[in-house]
């Protein structure tokens, strides 16, 4: 027993910093997508279960996109950049778009009715199990990968670790994403209907808050944001339709973990998980490292429901 | 506000068209990574029929099916009144009598005579298996569902995972595990019901005790997940339960009593009757739960937890008691999918299982019993159907698309299913009239 956690803990100082790189990229991603899930949370006190399917649109699309523009030609350099914006753009447009389409189809004749909580969940559920097993048929029911969009190589290095492309990729897109996100949501006029529907729908209506279009723009957001992020998941996972249900129950964990409904919290709680995930990777086998996410999903759901920061969008901006 | 595209003639259109693009998609051939989008582009059939209308590209006879649809709302719009009432007179009498009690019971009596000489008349051996694997036993499962689902409020997504404890323990208790079985005694499969079901109430408690303390929509997540492990554990725990290749070698149920010697055998028809009274029984003692003294805490707690709180009911039990006492039934419908399959195979134990069920349940009616045997009955015949003659282009992993979609088109226009139970309409009616509480807990702030 003790040479297991030794020998463990021996792989764990070797690895860290590696580990912790690695960690810290697929923490951006589950931020990205914890996002949506805080939004629509924040303003309909839901989780759309069909975020994953949002999710898996943008990667679809992005790869569709980068496939037709890429051909046979081997990107670097400038081209490199200007293929890494037009994925994530052409990911969020499609994560927005399914969204929104969720959102008309699945959601507002319920909203129209009052229909019980029950109802949407179950909604929901059918749109992500829809949307899931409606892109394996037109797309086919297996893993593609991208076409090579810059080389990977380590750019620099940290206390031994290489930090590759990849990871960098990623930081910046997410930090640059994340930022934009905040400050639209506390300084602009859009963001201050989401806030204050978030606070209290009918007060808001009542000061000439459009309600729908609000609870649309929501979804938006968050839909572009996780399509966005699923470019970034799928450049090195590749893209299959059921790559959403992982990142996405993770990315739930996340904001859970950081205190659902509160959008600083859903970037911490994606950063950590991320990284306590990765981490784990010493201690576990490979094929429950997603047992180790799901377990503190569990555990803070037990302990702490509302996370380490809070719940609450309207107050965290 | 008077922009043409928000003209309720203009949205009705274009829904019609969406409606139908979404219909062409989902029915139409496979497409693949090369070309995505054939289900829009290829032809409708290969014969000419319909002055050449099913011979053009299938786009076009959507097109020519949303017109229709539009057409038809249209009418309906202007004279559905009419229709509602002509419909209303038909349907009158056959909903007074299936209110009255004694005729409810005859009618049970009659529909359990006719599953008895079912197999009579159905000769053909994919029918007699599928009246087994995939209708009596997933009548089981929607029964045990309906439980968590319907009478206690809990939507559970990893239901699959009791049915998995059935058929691991009943494959455990015959010796068919590398787990060497209790005491090195390999048992008939009829002794590994009981062992079984209370190895899946167990389990039911373990899984309960802890996660029905969240909210609800926390619990469907969170069985979500464990469903997820479930498959996890069963598919890489190797020197347990065989890993991803399964564990084969299940004896057959068998009776050794002085002279009575019966082995039920490969053959289907045996193995029916055996679920048959099985699925009796359980329709019994679930009917009489429902009105017990359980049956009646459960109510309490799904249309306001609070107060049913106050009035002395301790919620966390009766809701663990109905993760138990669904998990019961899901138990032994593993028992008799692994005896009669001789085999158990982690990769049937996923999501798409435990949603299957679910679907079963919403499209019967959410809390009643003849809703949840209608829904599975009706459901899996049609998906046995439809692997059994399968239109063109119909791949076996279609149905899940259907089945989504149905789920929403039931939320939509009919949250309280098919056969609703009289209890949870009402519910569901005050929900959306502003009264009552019922699933408040869902959408409630977190104390």
């Amino acid at each position: 027993m003790i040479n297991y956690f030794t020998s463990h803990f021996d792989t764990l100082r070797l690895e860290f910093w590696p580990l912790l790189v690695g960690g810290l990229a697929s923490g951006f991603i589950y931020a990205m997508v914890a996002i949506g899930y805080t939004l629509v949370y924040g303003v309909l006190r839901l989780i759309n279960f069909a975020h994953s399917e949002i999710f898996m649109s943008g990667g679809f699309a992005s790869y569709f996109v980068i496939r037709a523009v890429i051909g046979t030609s081997q990107p670097s350099g400038l081209e490199s950049i200007l293929l890494i914006g037009l994925g994530v753009v052409s990911g969020g447009a499609a994560g927005a778009l399914v969204a929104v389409l969720v959102e008309r189809v699945a959601y507002r004749p319920l909203r129209r009715r009052k229909a019980p909580a029950l109802a949407y969940l179950i909604s929901a559920i059918g749109a992500s199990y829809f949307l899931f097993n409606l892109a394996g048929k037109e797309f086919g029911r297996y893993l593609y990968a991208y076409p090579t969009i810059f080389v990977n190589h380590p750019v620099f290095t940290i206390f031994g670790a290489g930090v590759q492309m990849y990871y960098v990729v990623v930081a910046i897109a997410g930090v640059i994403m994340l930022i934009t996100l905040d400050r639209v949501v506390a300084k602009s006029k859009l963001g201050r209907s989401v806030r204050a529907v978030a606070q209290d729908a009918e007060t808001a209506s009542l000061m000439g808050v459009n309600i729908d279009r609000t609870i649309v723009v929501t979804f938006l957001i968050g839909g572009a944001l996780g399509g966005a992020a699923a470019f970034l998941y799928g450049i090195t996972s590749g893209v299959i339709y059921t790559m959403g249900f992982t990142p996405a129950l993770k990315a739930f964990t996340a904001a859970v973990l950081g205190g659902i409904g509160n959008i600083r919290g859903a970037v911490l709680g994606g950063l950590l998980l991320g990284v306590v995930e990765s981490l784990s990777v010493a201690f576990v086998q490979g094929s429950y490292i997603d047992v180790a996410a799901f377990t503190v999903l569990v555990l803070v759901l037990l302990f702490r429901p509302t996370g380490i920061l809070g719940e609450r969008l309207g107050r965290s901006a | 506000m008077s922009r043409w595209w928000r003209r309720p003639s203009v949205v009705r259109l274009a829904s019609s068209v969406s409606v139908m693009a979404a219909v062409e998609l989902v029915t139409g051939p496979p497409g693949s990574n090369a070309a995505p989008m054939a289900g829009v582009s290829g032809s409708f059939a290969e014969k000419v029929s319909f002055f050449g209308l099913f011979a053009s590209p299938r786009w076009s006879v959507f097109l020519v099916y949303a017109l229709v649809l539009y057409g038809v709302w249209s009418l309906w719009l202007h004279r559905g009144r009419q229709i509602r009432n002509a419909a209303s007179v038909v349907l009158a009498r056959p909903r007074n009598i299936a209110q009255r009690g004694t005729i409810r019971w005859s009618a049970a009596v009659v529909l359990v005579v006719v599953a008895a000489l079912l197999p009579h008349f159905v000769s053909d051996p994919f029918w007699q298996t599928a009246m087994v694997e995939q209708i009596a036993v997933y009548v089981l499962l929607a029964l045990g569902l309906n439980v968590v689902v319907g009478f206690a409020g809990l939507l559970d997504l990893g239901f699959v995972a009791f049915y998995a404890v059935g058929a691991y323990a009943t494959a455990w208790v015959t010796g068919a595990l590398p787990l060497p079985p209790l005491f090195g005694v390999h048992l008939n499969p009829f002794f590994a019901i009981p062992i079984a079901i209370a190895l899946a109430m167990l389990a039911g408690v373990l899984l309960g005790t802890p996660t029905l303390r969240l909210r609800g929509d926390y619990l469907a997540i969170v069985t979500l997940g464990f469903g997820e492990i479930i498959f996890l554990f069963a598919n890489n725990l190797n020197g347990i339960t065989g890993g991803s290749a399964g564990t084969g070698q299940i004896p057959h149920f068998s009776i050794h009593l002085a002279s009575i010697k019966y082995v039920w055998g490969l053959a289907p028809v045996p193995y029916y009757y055996l679920t048959l009274a099985f699925v009796v029984l359980f329709v019994i003692a679930f009917s009489l739960l429902e009105h017990s003294r359980i049956g009646r805490a459960w109510t309490a707690i799904r249309e306001d937890e609070v107060a049913a709180e106050s009035l002395g009911i301790n919620p966390l039990k009766f809701k663990v008691m109905a993760f138990a006492i669904g998990a019961a039934s899901a138990g032994f419908a593993g028992v008799v999918t692994a005896a009669q399959t001789n085999f158990v195979n982690p990769s049937v134990f996923t999501l798409y299982f435990s949603i299957n069920i679910l679907v079963l349940v919403i499209f019967g009616g959410m809390g009643s019993i003849s809703g949840a045997v209608l829904g599975a009955i009706v459901i899996q015949t049609v998906s046995m159907y439809l692997i059994h003659t399968p239109p063109a282009g119909y791949q076996p992993q279609d149905l899940y698309i259907y089945l989504g979609a149905l789920l929403i088109v039931m939320m939509i226009f009919r949250p309280s299913g098919l056969l609703p139970s009289k209890r949870r309409r009402r519910e569901i009616g005050l929900a959306e009239a502003g009264e009552g509480h019922m699933d408040e807990v869902l959408t409630g702030d977190t104390p």
